[in-house]
């Protein structure tokens, strides 16, 4: 069969299972799910699992990754050990609002909501969608475009469970707040999974996102984020992907701004199989600024696709894309950057860049940037480097007795570090530095009090 | 210590060092000079152990054993040091770090157990005071965003750390205004020994007020052409290189 066959395979697969499990799916969602999944399926349908045709997904083999033989569920599954015992962050100081969701639903370890004395709501999106219908309607599939993003479709039209975070007008938290998505089975698993982060006005938060997968199996996984940020608002909001080189990850996540706000989205991506990231910037209103960065190691057969879609709609805004990778092995990684500076989006500054080394020959690194400017008051700047390690630093270093193993990581630790510095909550920032060094040794960067020694 | 034997190089078939032959012996200040271009640099580099050129013939030993078949790191841990013209910018990797793991590399090879941290601190408070160099200047990146002067004295710290056996300084002057001159000729004067040796090369007998050599060479198109006592660089100030150059022609029409 071929490539496209074997996709048009899977898009009727996923629309008959959406015909056969309709009736439980509705059963069990609030209604704010239910509204848009009959115009989510026809969309998805349409588009489909986005195939070879789709420029936006030239660079990653969708089609692998889709037609193996997942196990799906509608409902959440009995698990059958104690997450407990297995999980439990260790990273000393950063003492956090904790999000569990298990094969993407919402671990029911705790009350699914907490609502804080501060006004602030967080935990199961299911939850929400029941208890606050209103607002959660008011914000849910506004950002992320099912009419278009075949995955985007596949997800809304399953949706049913994931991690609510709400922050209320001028409100704030000392603490950050924690997801940490785990996976853990006993079958190769398909998961899904829903989120919704809203900061309104003026309001302050950090978020920081632990993807793990605990059992030695295949996934994938297809997760929609929506995040609003108010006018005058503050997120920043980091993502650790340390998964095992058998789950393969498709993360969207679109990201809205109103006039002043400011966003931090930095996606670290130690392990993974195929991994897929989509971000999606709406700046809404005048004065906002994003900054999207990402840093990438990949080894042995991984891929690591970062695309990232920027939208000035508004004048006065500020972006910058910032994505560094290091690719060992066999490793294959894209970035694509796209900026959009609409006709009235005067005044805009846009910056991206994208660096990369490769250590071996076989190492592949495809980058591109694409630019559509229709404004003519605008700064912008690109620029991309596939390269290798400096051998002036190299030889540098090794004249001081350090041997070339050690320089090169050195280097690399440098290289990776121009992200990593950035990040604001501090023991976070620690961890990620031990982790990527541990990472760049080729010691298992997991968290290390975790009995679960995945084997890949 | 150090014997060069008939050393020729080349870098994508250009011969650079064309026979080579020097000798440093223990407690000696060698000084090298010659002309821009005329291989002093590609000398101290090959002696550093960087394999971008190729060498073509003789050999170096460095106490008695062959060096030319040792990685870099491998010359430095036996107590070789290369200041370089160019020190290299690596932004990212801190002073403080690069210089634990230098120091405790070396000690590594001499059997010696790692610095703890605070006698770590305190080695650097000290070469820092011996070279005068800014404070602040240690807590940055490896000569990122260095001025011209400071990543010169930003060499001989290093060199201070490491209390090399040799050490080859490839035009620390250059950039140096005279106080800085100064006090990086005493760091170097400072950490002379009877058991070590220096190379030093350079453009201006100035330095050689300072640094006083028991040895100049004259380097001139890949070759040794002249060797004398210090009063060479006296000679060399008032005339340039002319008169060297002028017999050399009949060499090169052979
Ligand atoms: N990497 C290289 N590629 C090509 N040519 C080189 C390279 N390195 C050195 N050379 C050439 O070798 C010759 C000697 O250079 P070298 O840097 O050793 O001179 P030098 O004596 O140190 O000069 P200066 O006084 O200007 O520092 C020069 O002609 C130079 O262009
Ligand atoms: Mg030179």
């Amino acid at each position: 069969m071929s490539k496209d066959d074997t996709l048009q395979q899977v898009t009727t697969n996923l629309s008959d299972w959406y015909l056969s499990s309709r009736d439980r799916l509705t059963k069990a969602s609030s209604p704010v799910f239910n509204a848009p999944r009959t115009e989510a399926i026809d969309h998805f349908r349409t588009l489909g699992i986005p195939g070879r045709g789709n420029e936006n997904y030239l660079y990653t083999d969708v089609q692998k990754v889709f037609s193996q033989p997942y196990k799906r569920h509608i409902d959440p599954q009995k698990i059958i050990f104690s997450v407990e015992d297995l999980f439990h962050c260790d990273i000393p100081e950063l003492d956090t609002e904790l999000i569990l969701l298990v094969n993407g639903w919402f671990y029911n370890n705790r009350p699914p909501l907490q609502i804080l004395p501060n006004g602030i709501i967080y935990g199961s999106l299911a939850e929400a969608a029941l208890r606050y219908p209103d607002m959660v309607k008011s914000h849910y599939t506004k950002y992320a475009d099912h009419s278009t993003e075949g995955l985007v479709a596949l997800n809304t039209a399953f949706a049913r469970d994931g991690t609510f975070i709400y922050i209320p007008k001028n409100g704030g938290n000392e603490k950050a707040f924690q997801i940490v998505n785990i996976l853990l089975s006993t079958e190769d698993l398909f998961v899904q999974h829903r989120n919704l982060v809203i900061v309104e006005e003026g309001a302050v938060a950090r978020i920081v996102v632990c993807d793990h997968s605990l059992s030695a199996l295949q996934y994938l996984t297809n997760s929609v984020t929506e995040i609003y940020v108010g006018k005058n608002a503050e997120l920043h909001y980091y993502k650790l992907q340390n998964e095992h080189n058998l789950s393969n990850q498709f993360s969207s996540s679109y990201i809205h701004q109103e006039r002043d706000s400011r966003v931090v989205f930095n996606t670290v991506s130690l392990h993974g199989g195929i991994v897929r990231n989509n971000v999606f910037v709406k700046l809404n209103g005048q004065g906002a600024s994003n900054e999207t960065l990402g840093l990438f190691l990949a080894d042995q057969n991984q891929h690591v696709d970062n695309y990232t879609f920027v939208d000035h709609a508004e004048p006065d805004c500020t972006s910058s894309q910032n994505f560094k990778g290091v690719l060992d092995d066999q490793a294959t990684g894209a970035f694509t950057g796209r900026i959009l500076v609409r006709q009235d989006a005067q005044k805009t500054e846009a910056y991206q860049v994208n660096n990369n080394i490769l250590l071996t020959d076989e190492a592949q690194m495809s980058t591109r940037p694409q630019l559509e400017i229709y404004a003519d008051d605008v700064k912008c700047s690109h620029g991309a480097t596939v390269g290798q390690l400096d051998e002036n630093a190299l030889f540098y270093l090794r004249t001081r007795g350090i041997d070339s193993r050690e320089a090169r990581l050195l280097l690399m630790h440098a290289f990776g570090h121009e992200i990593l510095k950035q990040v604001s909550v501090k023991p976070l920032q620690e961890r990620l530095e031990d982790l990527v060094d541990k990472r760049l040794r080729g010691e298992l960067s997991r968290c290390n009090n975790c009995p679960v020694q995945c084997e890949t | 210590m150090l014997i060069i034997k008939n050393l020729r190089a080349s870098i994508e078939g250009n011969e650079i060092l064309k026979g080579i032959n020097l000798e440093v012996k223990a407690g000696e200040v060698h000084a090298i000079m010659g002309p821009n271009g005329s291989g002093k640099s590609t000398l101290s580099a090959i002696l550093a152990g960087r394999d971008l050129y190729q060498v073509t013939a003789g050999e170096v030993t460095f106490e008695g054993e062959n060096l030319l078949d040792l990685p870099p790191e491998v010359r430095a841990r036996k107590g070789i040091f290369l200041g370089f013209q160019y020190p290299v910018e690596i932004p990212g990797v801190s002073m403080v770090n690069f210089m634990r793991t230098a120091v405790n590399e070396v000690r590594k090879f001499r059997n010696l157990p790692d610095l703890s941290s605070s006698d770590f601190l305190k080695m650097m408070r000290e070469k820092k005071a011996l070279v005068e160099i800014d404070s602040g200047l240690t807590s940055r990146s490896v000569n990122e965003g260095f001025s011209g002067g400071e990543k010169k004295r930003n060499e001989i710290f290093q060199m201070a750390m490491l209390e090399p056996k040799l050490a080859i300084l490839d035009e620390t002057d250059s950039g140096l205004d005279i106080d800085a001159l100064k006090t990086v000729a005493y760091g170097v004067n400072r950490l002379k020994t009877p058991q070590n040796a220096i190379i030093v090369i350079t453009h201006y007998q100035r330095l050689l007020d300072y640094i006083v050599p028991d040895v100049i060479h004259v380097l001139y198109q890949g070759r040794i052409v002249k060797t004398g006592g210090k009063e060479l660089a006296f000679e060399l100030e008032e005339k340039g290189y002319d008169w060297i150059k002028e017999p050399n022609r009949e060499i090169e029409n052979e």
